[in-house]
């Protein structure tokens, strides 16, 4: 996938609070999906058709040990999306710091001064 | 020193924090009057307004066009729902590229911070999809900026 379709995929895994919760845990290491469906009040089958949501957009990884499948965050998923949001504030930023320029202004701060004189 | 943040908030919101070195009365002047807003509300190097309306009421309407001198260019449309100056503000607003995007709500507080203001831009889309897609907007134009100043540092090499 390009970087596009992965991001929407991964927004899209990270818009549902049971999703975000899931990748909280998983913050603290891997879990099975038994112990990710023991603080929800969900199924563990529900868990399960999260978990396909969150290992689609690459947010998390899966192995197999024996029977299970254990979880765990894939760090660079959440690298990109971190980097592309530090990409989306140097953007704003740029408009900021032109705003701190106006502000600094003489003739902004004379403007000022003469209408509320 | 980063003094910006952005952040995701719940399944549909963004929310953008940042100080500025001015009293709260300025920092709104400067985000509401037409004169001072074409000055900075530009994104990427090379673009200008050619045209900034803002009515500075409420109910009054928000219409800023965008263009790059080569013949592309793109507008926002938008309403004031609440203005309370200097202190807080509400109003919703559409990118057309050319169709309109979903609207976006948007309240922007100012508020004193040490001898400056602190601003909080508070975004509420009404879904997680066009979230995505106003993130991926802001994000090609971040990009753009960074071609165009890497193209500088070439043509200087």
């Amino acid at each position: 996938m390009s970087a596009a379709p992965r991001l929407d995929a991964a927004f899209a895994a990270l818009a549902d609070p049971t999703r975000r919760a899931i990748l909280v845990r998983l913050v603290e290491g891997e879990a099975t999906v038994g112990e990710l469906a023991e603080p929800f009040a969900i199924s563990q089958p529900a868990v399960s058709r999260h978990l396909k949501v969150l290992e689609g957009a690459g947010l998390i990884e899966r192995r197999v040990d024996g029977t299970k499948r254990p979880c765990r965050l894939a760090p660079a998923a959440l690298t990109e999306l971190d980097a592309y949001l530090a990409m989306l504030r140097k953007a704003l930023e740029t408009n900021y710091q032109r705003l701190d320029q106006l502000l600094a202004s003489p003739t902004f701060a004379t403007k000022q001064k003469d209408e509320t004189t | 020193m980063s003094k910006m943040t952005l952040e995701l908030e719940g399944d549909t919101g963004v929310v953008v924090t940042r100080h500025f070195a001015a009293p709260p009365e300025a920092v709104f002047r400067a985000h509401f009057e037409p004169e001072f807003v074409r000055q900075w509300m530009l994104g990427p190097e090379g673009w200008t307004m050619p045209t900034c309306i803002n009515e500075q009421r409420v109910g009054g309407k928000i219409r800023y066009e965008w263009a790059n001198g080569e013949g592309q260019g793109f507008y926002l449309t938008g309403e004031i729902l609440e203005l309370d100056p200097p202190r807080r503000s509400v109003h919703v607003e559409r990118m057309h590229l050319p169709d309109p995007t979903p609207d976006n709500r948007i309240e922007t507080t100012f508020t004193p911070d040490g001898d400056g203001t602190l601003m909080v831009m508070r975004m509420s889309l009404p879904d997680a999809a066009t979230r995505t897609a106003m993130l991926e907007t802001g994000m090609e134009h971040g990009m753009e900026d960074s071609y165009v100043r890497l193209e500088g540092i070439l043509a200087t090499a």
